[in-house]
């Protein structure tokens, strides 16, 4: 008997399954965007087929940290900055297991900058989504390496004297396969791009769009967004690399005016995730480690067999 | 100082393959029969500056490097040779020679390469007259030249080996089946007739002045010549460890290499990744997901470890790390070794945390206590922690083979299967109960992800039974004290069904008791053995168990001498600290012997230790080691 009977359960998903039960209410405050990022994925989890137990929501710490305590799966709140290492790990651990990794911009473009370059290089068949609103939230309205240039905060008085980092054009050049931005005032598309995320395999990146009602209260809303899929004046090949990343850089520079552009940037269907090439190259067994603990008949080498070498 | 024994120090440059020669040349004396041990010394430098590696052979048990030596091979150094004129290295060939004459005994013999070394280098040396005050016996060979005619420069080397065999009458039986299974075609043919064209120099060319002949020896079993990384990446593999996560830093690469090389060949994932708090986090990760998962580093990368490790301790996520200290502060001596890391190992990472923490003391402590740590890691959720330094992973032992003749143990330990959550404990929501118990040893079972009716959140924060995140006091007092008990309920296995990870030398009646850890246990034990012989009573104790500290133990030795010395290599006496703050009292029992100038112990520093110490007599220490007295004095 398998070990992991949850993963590729075939059964009718009631999307109530993700909601745990009467505690804990979320935190977040009225209005915030989180709740946008939540109730997509929600709706999108069951469609796709995938159980609750199949899942592994990682995240890092900040408000989007605690979307797993509102979610139903088998989660893993981890440490500032963090999610991504530790999420990688558990696909590697054991590949069959769905894994999704969030965090905020604080979070995942600051502290865990390094942590995403090198999880967008190396390709780890995951989804990343990135609650991005501008600001540090828990800790109460500081600068985030996304906050606009020129924006004041209690740690930046004058004005922040840095350009914002580009989510989108960044995680294309490291290497990711699906880059895609949306927002929580676009549930539709929000669940769309999450589902797509979650089937791709190689590493999904997803820059949400989630407002800030508490510290960041000048800031936009989101609204009104342009679906750059729908509309007519956005014409381009998500395939093409060059397009894509022309797509991307309008997007991040408009964002600064006001203007909101969202939809899927880039998708690259073709290149191997991760465990595929590790798999390829040898350094990876087919049989998920974690399953091997559970098979009674399997052999385990020995170090004693290693020793000849040493003889 | 036994005339019994072969001390072999082969010196050259940095990349001059002297690691590897002193490597096949110390298995060819294992294979004759003899016991051997090997100490490396190596600057933080690729190619070009002065290493040598000390082979100690004999024919009794020996687990540390000695006093000194009795042969010496300067290879020169070939990378000296910059064809840049006033390079920043200069001209170094002769260190291999020079740096090496002041630790040579009474009656060494010396061989050094006339090919590399022009006549007056050697003689800015005053070679000769120092010769002959110490009785040593210098035999000037064209090695390079020997080497060039049959084959290429690099060769050198081997002739150094056959001269060697030649001048000790060693068979060279050994040491060809060695070359042969190393090398093949042109290659080995080529150092073969080095090989024998320099054995049969002597006598023929040489004439062999000395007295030092090979000593001899017999093994009852089959041995292998083992490193203290190859005992822990075994220990680590026997443990069931089958994912490892690390970034390079010496010497904590070794273990890291030596898995790294292995897994693919019995089903194990490595992950190189971008510094060492992704690689900790890494282990997390894969052991949440449920492999058994290791990381380690040295000091300034276990400095970034401390984050993951917080959070394994607090979601109870099982894992094991290695720390390989070299001399710190900061990047420190990155090829020296130092015991500067105890009590950050200990205390990293913020709040009331705890992990158990090993510091084996030779190559079968090792393997030993890296299989424990996996089982003990994974039993009780807890991070466990092998500490050890450049020395014991840098340095090659024999050890027996039957040694290493047991059954691996993959279990997961507290780990539950899915009929086994069927019927444990859940909320009304279906959420599995993780982090509660009933059980009297503070280990709540755990589900892994992918598993039926075993969903929950393991988060960094303080959290529910559920794992929901929670700042309720009565909860908070739960959860902690269930963490805490652990640690006593290791203890309690430890001591009750284990063996005893210490290690005791010397009479239990003796009047004097020097206590030590790690790497220094092997100049310790020899220490103790020679004060007895020399009519002192002294009595050894070598701990492991530095987190459950051995408090009985260390009481009970300390309660049985008159006093103790203790001995370790850094300057702030930490593991006497670790004494003195466990077990409340023996301040004024306990003296320090303290070594940290980059080298180790060798036996004889703790002799004179003990006879400025305790023989009271009255002079410094001439090594470059220091007495802090005790707490009364």
């Amino acid at each position: 008997m398998s070990a992991f009977n949850a993963i590729g359960e075939e059964r009718e998903i009631d999307r109530d399954e993700f909601t745990p039960g009467v505690e804990p209410q979320p935190t977040w405050c009225p209005g915030c965007g989180d709740f946008g990022v939540l109730k997509s994925l929600k709706q999108a989890l069951p469609e796709v087929g995938k159980n609750p137990e199949e899942v592994l929501t990682v995240t890092g710490i900040g408000c989007s940290g605690k979307l797993n305590s509102y979610l139903d799966t088998y989660g893993f709140h981890t440490i500032h900055g963090r999610s991504l290492p530790v999420a990688r790990a558990a696909k590697l651990a054991n590949p069959e297991v769905e894994v999704i990794a969030a965090g905020g911009d604080g979070d995942g473009y600051g502290i865990g900058g390094n942590h995403f370059i090198h999880t967008a290089r190396e390709n780890h068949d995951m989804t990343y989504i990135v609650f991005n609103n501008e600001i540090f939230g828990l800790t109460k309205g500081q600068t985030s390496p996304t906050s606009p240039k020129g924006h004041k905060s209690k740690t930046q008085p004058s004005g922040s004297a840095k350009s914002p980092l580009r989510p989108l054009s960044l995680s294309l050049n490291a290497g990711a396969t699906y880059v895609a931005r949306t927002a929580a005032v676009n549930p539709n598309q929000a669940k769309e791009i999450i589902k797509e995320a979650i089937e791709h395999d190689g590493f999904a990146h997803i820059d949400f769009l989630t407002q800030c009602p508490t510290w960041n209260k000048d800031a936009r809303q989101y609204v009104p967004y342009v679906d750059v899929q729908e509309s007519d004046d956005y014409d381009f090949d998500v395939h093409d690399r060059e397009e894509a990343a022309r797509m991307m850089r309008e997007t991040e520079d408009v964002l600064n005016e006001g203007t909101v552009l969202t939809g899927r940037y880039y998708v690259d269907d073709e290149s191997p995730s991760y465990t595929q090439e590790k798999q390829a190259v040898g350094e990876m067994p087919e049989q998920p480690i974690a399953e091997r603990y559970f098979d009674e008949d399997g052999e385990w080498e020995r170090s004693y067999d290693l020793l000849d070498r040493h003889k | 100082m036994s005339d019994e024994e072969l001390i072999w120090r082969v010196s050259g440059g940095s990349g001059d393959g002297i690691d590897s020669t002193s490597q096949n040349f110390a298995k060819a004396l294992m294979r004759s029969g003899l016991d051997v041990f090997t100490h490396r010394h190596y600057p933080s430098r690729i190619r070009g500056g002065h290493t040598y590696v000390e082979i100690r052979a004999a024919g009794h048990e020996v687990q540390s490097r000695g006093d000194g030596y009795n042969f010496l091979l300067a290879l020169g150094d070939s990378f000296a040779r910059n064809p840049q004129e006033e390079a920043y290295y200069g001209n170094e060939e002769i260190k291999p020679l020079s740096e090496n004459l002041d630790e040579l005994r009474e009656g060494g013999v010396i061989v050094y390469d006339e090919g590399l070394l022009t006549e007056d280098d050697v003689a800015e040396l005053d070679l000769e007259e120092r010769a002959e005050e110490n009785d040593w016996h210098v035999y000037p060979v064209d090695l390079r030249g020997l080497a060039k005619e049959h084959g290429r420069e690099v060769m050198r080397n081997t002739a150094g080996v056959g001269i060697t065999a030649g001048l000790l009458d060693m068979e060279l039986e050994h040491i060809e089946d060695l070359m042969s299974d190393a090398m093949g075609g042109d290659v080995l043919e080529a150092n073969l007739e080095i090989l024998h064209e320099a054995y049969e120099m002597v006598g023929d060319e040489i004439e062999v002045e000395h007295d030092l002949r090979a000593p001899t020896g017999e093994h009852d079993t089959e041995q292998a010549l083992l490193s203290g990384s190859n005992a822990i990446a075994y220990g680590a593999i026997d443990g069931g460890c089958r994912f490892i996560a690390g970034y390079p830093m010496t010497p904590w690469t070794d273990v890291f290499t030596i898995l790294s090389q292995n897994f693919p060949d019995i089903g194990g994932v490595s992950e190189q990744v971008e510094d060492e708090i992704a690689a900790a986090a890494l282990a997390v990760g894969a052991s949440h997901a449920g492999a058994k998962a290791m990381s380690g580093s040295s000091g300034g990368g276990f400095a970034l470890m401390s984050e993951p490790l917080g959070l394994a301790e607090m979601t109870e996520t099982p894992l094991v790390l290695v720390e390989s200290m070299r001399a710190g502060p900061s990047t420190g001596m990155p090829t020296k070794p130092e015991q500067g890391d105890l009590e950050f190992v200990l205390y990293t990472s913020q709040g009331d945390s705890s992990r158990v923490v090993f510091a084996p003391g030779n190559i079968e402590e090792a393997y030993e206590q890296t299989r424990l740590a996996f089982h003990i890691a994974w039993e009780y959720q807890i991070p466990t922690i092998i500490i050890y330094d450049q020395k014991l992973s840098g340095e090659n032992k024999n050890v027996d083979v039957e040694f290493f003749d047991r059954e691996p143990e993959p279990g997961l330990g507290s780990t539950l299967t899915e009929e086994e959550l069927a019927e444990a404990a859940h909320d009304n929501s279906g959420k599995f109960k993780r982090f509660q118990h009933e059980s009297e040893n503070g280990v709540s079972p755990r589900s892994l992800p992918g598993q039926k009716d075993g969903r929950y959140l393991a988060t960094g924060n303080e959290h529910s039974p559920v794992g929901h995140i929670s700042e309720d006091p009565d909860n908070r007092v739960y959860q902690m004290d269930r963490r805490m008990q652990k640690l006593e309920s290791i203890r309690t296995e430890l001591e009750e069904e284990h063996e005893s990870n210490q290690t005791y030398f010397g009479e239990d009646d003796a009047e004097y008791g020097i206590i030590t850890w790690g790497s220094s246990q092997g100049a310790v034990q020899e220490a103790v053995e020679r004060l007895n012989e020399q009519g002192h009573s002294v009595k050894g104790l070598s701990v492991s168990d530095m987190m459950p500290f051995a408090e009985t133990e260390v009481t009970e030795f300390l309660e049985s001498v008159d006093e103790a010395m203790v001995v370790e290599m850094n300057a702030t006496a930490q593991f006497r600290g670790l004494i003195q703050k466990e077990l409340g009292r023996f301040g004024e029992k306990m003296t320090s012997l303290l070594k940290y100038n980059g080298n180790p112990f060798e036996p004889a520093e703790i002799v004179e230790g003990y006879e400025v110490n305790v023989a009271d007599e009255d002079r410094e220490p001439t090594a470059q080691v220091r007495i802090e007295p005790a707490a009364g004095d």
